[in-house]
């Protein structure tokens, strides 16, 4: 457990939005997907997705639907809305220029006067 | 709360939770293991279903309405977990808030709520008081028919008499009003009708009666036909010719009359004379009426002193103005006295409420601090602070209205036995307090706004709330050395419970002082009853040789060591006293100004001071030789002998002026004592024999050790053998004395109550910080036991603080306690803190509160097994 980072505020949701965007998945499925995309280098306590899942649904940016699983069982699926897409769009841009600046910054020598 | 479960959508999100821990399960089984073992491990591996569930329910709500169901269903969840601190939080807040809203309800009903008559805006009273004079007649003539002010005025007098409907005669109360006074005060008849300003044409020219609902109702049966029968007042005839309206219960908050009769037949029933002597103040208790529109009440005072003056001017000897103040009409003398003790109860009461608003604060704290884990947990998850806030004040909010509701109903029901108490049994007497929409919305504001101060306590906590590092570490923090924002409270907390033991002790004090304190008389062993022979029809020129009976028949009863008897009424008996100028011997010019000193008149018989047990100091007493035609004598006390005379030697044998320029002898001086009432100064008082100044209203007193009431029998027995339709009551002295020290008992009465809810609520408080750091610290204390700490150094390391906290809170507490003396002094007599057994006793109390309250933490300190602490977790 000691090797994995913990998350920061606010990754969760756009870890989520990634994982739906590669295609419609239950649950547990967007789990298994962070752990493969993420070379389960993130902890997520399994809990802690269900309520990020309703709360990007109640912002309209997924939406769910019954369905059955791969092995039949029967479970929720969930998949990115138009809005959603968008938000995926600008956060992951946000990411990357933050991520950019960061690496930059932390890349940085001494000037030598 | 179970409306607000199982919701389509909350059973679709177990499902969906459900479906999780399948899918789970199916993978751990392909990874071989068997059925269970997976479906157990899926669940521990999902976390706190639960916790979960309800973070889903947060993340769903979308309205504010919705959330704040959320909110409320949670808070409920949590405080259901933890009834010890929601029973201890709802207790204190309801003490605290009941305490305000008895306060509040009280304030409410005799200083806010102004008399039931129309347009009461606009009715002034003027003050009854030393320094305004309104209170004789023609001065109230004068007064009316010469402002620019009122739009009328009317007055009104209590009386007493004797009133007989054709059943036994007993004694009931009334108002004598001026003609206009119902006209004045806007009111109609409830049957027949009311009298009138036409109905007077000079001395007893108006023999009707007006009955009060209450009376007419209890008395008659509310039977109609009583309009227009005649009854005796006094054995005067009297037509009854209304009833007044049930609402309407005459214009003193206190006291509601049987029945209303015109002032110009007062004499009839009252003093003889009283209506033409200007210097009286006997005659009109008080003048009101309705201001004339846009005439402001400075312009009305201004008006009234400008009377006032030129009557003094006019009146030289018998008008003596002082500056007259209105006010609303309904509470009269009391009004100033009553607002400063209202008022510093609800500062107390204010007190209270805020000591439990740091207790609960503190309390809060401590709760929160243990589920800081969670928090940081919410935060970590996305949830905001301010939505995390927000779960926090509606916990508060909710304790705080339970709390409220529950503080309120309690002050609504001791509000209406206090409503129907009656102080003096068989008097009129009557708290009139009953609650009002006003004191349901204080109590609401009271809850609400005590929700919030204590609820934001714990936020900075919040606020700080590092997601990570409590998440990692846990809650088992120790405990800072630094102050905290708790010990902070808890100081404040203990410094006001402090203040208010103080406040208490002092009162308490004070009484027991009061109680034996040298009222110049002994009343103990002595019975005393109100006779007025007019209301048995004796004339006044009857009068004395009556008396002289009563006297003699009283010394016939067995037992029997003394009997007087006084006019008017005795010292201390239902505040009454009249003072009048006295003069030295050699003015002639007796104008107010030149008066040497006022002091309290009473006219008593021989024998009187013997039964009084008031000690004669030097000279003589009287004797019955001291009649109608001997020389003019007078008995005084120390006080007026000091300061007409120099010295009781000098005063014995010398000569002084009355008002009327009559001369009078000193023959003897009595000792100081107490007049109008206990709180009152040292005052000069005279006394002269009744044959030298007849009046048929006075009390007979007699002195015997025997049983009160057997000696009452026989009292009774020998009046009645010299007039059987005397109405007689005997009473004892100190059951009168009720009266005047009913103020100073419910003074104390009331700052015991607010001392007794400030120790408890220290208790809590003290009680809950040592439990908490008490349980905080088990391990650590387990593991110094078992390293081989002894048991003073157990207590010392984890009670030390909370004593220490309660030493420095005490200190300020009592310090401010003694600095809040002139706060005191106007709800208790003889406040004075700055005395050592007070101050020995708010310490010991303190310090016996601080036993208490660390009891039982220290007994769980104490019994603390290493053995099982280390093996936990």
């Amino acid at each position: 457990v000691t090797d994995q980072a913990q998350l920061l505020p606010g990754t969760l949701d756009l870890l989520v939005l990634k994982a739906v965007s590669l295609g419609p998945l239950h649950g547990y499925g967007v789990l298994l997907r962070i752990g493969q995309i993420t070379n389960s280098a993130l902890l997520i306590e399994q809990g802690a997705l269900y309520p990020a899942l309703f709360r990007l649904v109640r912002q309209g940016l997924l939406k769910a639907s019954w369905g059955v699983s791969e092995n039949n069982r029967r479970a929720k699926f969930y998949e990115l809305t138009a809005a959603g897409r968008k938000r995926f769009r600008e956060e992951t841009e946000g990411w990357n220029r933050l991520a950019t600046a960061m690496t930059a910054a932390l890349a940085a020598q001494a000037e030598e006067t | 709360m179970n409306i607000f479960h199982r919701s389509p959508r909350t059973k679709e999100m177990e499902e969906e939770l459900l479906s999780h821990l399948q899918l789970r399960a199916d993978d751990l089984v392909r990874s071989g293991l068997d059925r269970a073992q997976a479906e157990r491990q899926a669940r521990i591996e999902f976390g706190g279903r639960e916790r979960w569930k309800e973070e889903c329910r947060q993340a769903m709500a979308s309205s504010f309405l919705e959330s704040l169901v959320q909110d409320i269903r949670f808070a409920l969840r949590v405080l259901r977990k933890s009834p010890g601190f929601t029973f201890a939080a709802v207790f204190t807040l309801t003490l605290a808030i009941g305490a305000n809203a008895v306060v509040f309800g009280i304030l409410d009903s005799l200083l806010l709520r102004p008399l039931n008559v129309p347009q009461w805006e606009s009715l002034w009273g003027t003050m009854y008081g030393q320094n305004t004079v309104w209170q004789s007649y023609p001065n109230y003539i004068d007064l009316r028919d010469r402002n620019h002010s009122f739009a009328d005025l009317a007055a009104f007098n209590m009386v007493f008499v004797g009133l007989d409907t054709g059943k036994d005669p007993s004694v009931f109360n009334g108002y004598a009003t001026s003609g206009n006074y119902f006209d004045v005060l806007r009111i109609q008849p409830y049957l027949g009708k009311f009298f009138h300003a036409s109905d007077e044409h000079g001395r007893n020219s108006a023999p009707y009666v007006v009955l009060s609902y209450a009376y007419w109702h209890s008395r008659f049966h509310e039977d109609p036909s009583v309009i227009g029968r005649v009854v005796g007042l006094n054995k005067h005839p009297f037509t009854i010719i209304g009833v007044a309206p049930p609402a309407f219960q005459g214009t003193l908050m206190f006291i509601s009359p049987d029945f209303y009769m015109p002032i110009v037949n007062e004499g009839q029933v009252n003093t003889e004379g009283l209506l033409s002597a200007r210097g009286s103040d006997h005659a009109v208790f008080e003048v009101m009426g309705h201001l004339k529109p846009g005439v402001t009440p400075a312009q009305a005072v201004a008006d009234v002193n400008a009377v006032g003056a030129n009557l003094e001017k006019s009146y030289p000897r018998d008008v003596a103005h002082g500056t007259t103040s209105l006010s609303h009409e309904g509470l009269t003398s009391f009004g100033p006295d009553l607002k400063g003790f209202l008022a510093g109860l609800m500062l107390l009461a204010g007190l209270i409420l805020l000591a439990a608003c740091a207790n609960l604060g503190s309390l809060f704290a401590a709760h929160a601090a243990d589920r800081s884990r969670e928090v940081a947990l919410r935060l970590a998850l996305g949830s905001s602070r301010r939505r995390i806030l927000r779960q926090l004040l509606t916990e508060s909010v909710l304790i705080s209205l339970v709390g409220g509701a529950a503080g309120l109903w309690a002050s609504i029901v001791l509000l209406s036995r206090l409503n129907t108490w009656r102080p003096f049994p068989g008097t009129a007497v009557r708290i009139p307090v009953s609650p009002d929409a006003r004191l349901y919305v204080a109590g609401l504001l009271l809850a609400l706004v005590s929700g919030f101060l204590f609820g934001i306590v714990p936020v900075r906590q919040v606020l700080r709330a590092n997601p990570y590092e409590v998440v990692k570490a846990g809650s088992s923090r120790r405990l800072g050395r630094r102050m905290t924002l708790r010990d902070v409270l808890l100081v404040i907390q203990i410094a006001i419970c402090a203040v208010l033991v103080t406040a208490s002790l002092v009162a308490v004090r004070g009484l027991v002082r009061s109680l034996h304190g040298n009222y110049g008389i002994d009343p103990r062993n002595t019975m005393l009853a109100n006779i007025n022979l007019a209301m048995a029809g004796y004339s006044i020129d009857k009068v004395p040789g009556m008396q002289k009976n009563m006297i003699d028949a009283m010394k016939t009863i067995p037992g029997v060591e003394y009997a007087g008897l006084v006019n008017g009424y005795p010292p201390l008996v239902y505040t009454a006293g009249t003072r009048e100028n006295v003069f030295k011997a050699e003015t002639n010019d007796l104008r107010n100004s030149n008066a040497a000193a006022n002091p309290y008149r009473y006219e008593i018989s021989p024998g009187y001071l013997a039964a009084a047990g008031t000690s004669l100091l030097a000279g003589r007493a009287f004797d019955w030789r001291d009649g109608k035609d001997a020389p003019p004598v007078a008995v005084v006390n120390k006080d007026f002998a000091g300061k007409m005379f120099g010295s009781i030697d000098h005063a014995v044998g010398s000569y002084y002026k009355l008002l009327d320029g009559k001369r009078v002898q000193v023959v003897g001086v009595v000792e100081d004592g107490k007049y109008q009432n206990i709180t009152q100064d040292q005052q000069p008082a005279m006394f002269l024999p009744i044959m030298q100044s007849p009046a048929s209203a006075s009390f007979l007193i007699v002195r015997s050790p025997r049983d009160p009431p057997q000696l009452a029998a026989a009292m009774r027995t020998k009046l009645h053998q010299l007039d059987s339709g005397l109405p007689v009551d005997p009473k004892t002295w100190d059951e009168l004395l009720f009266v005047v020290l009913f103020p100073s008992r419910i003074a104390t009465m009331s700052l015991g109550v607010m001392g007794i809810i400030g120790a408890m609520l220290s208790v809590t408080g003290i009680f809950g910080m040592a439990a908490y750091s008490v349980s905080k610290r088990l391990r650590e204390l387990g593991i110094r036991v078992a390293l081989g700490a002894q048991r003073t150094q157990v207590l010392q390391a984890v009670l030390g603080r909370t004593v220490k906290l309660l030493g420095v809170g005490s200190g300020i507490g009592l310090l401010l306690g003694v600095l809040a003396t002139r706060l005191l002094a106007y709800i208790v007599y003889q406040a004075t803190p700055r005395d050592p057994l007070v101050l020995a006793g708010v310490v010991l109390a303190m310090a016996f509160l601080g036993l208490v309250a660390t009891w039982i933490p220290a007994q769980r300190a104490l019994s603390v097994d290493p053995m099982m602490l280390l093996r936990e977790e």
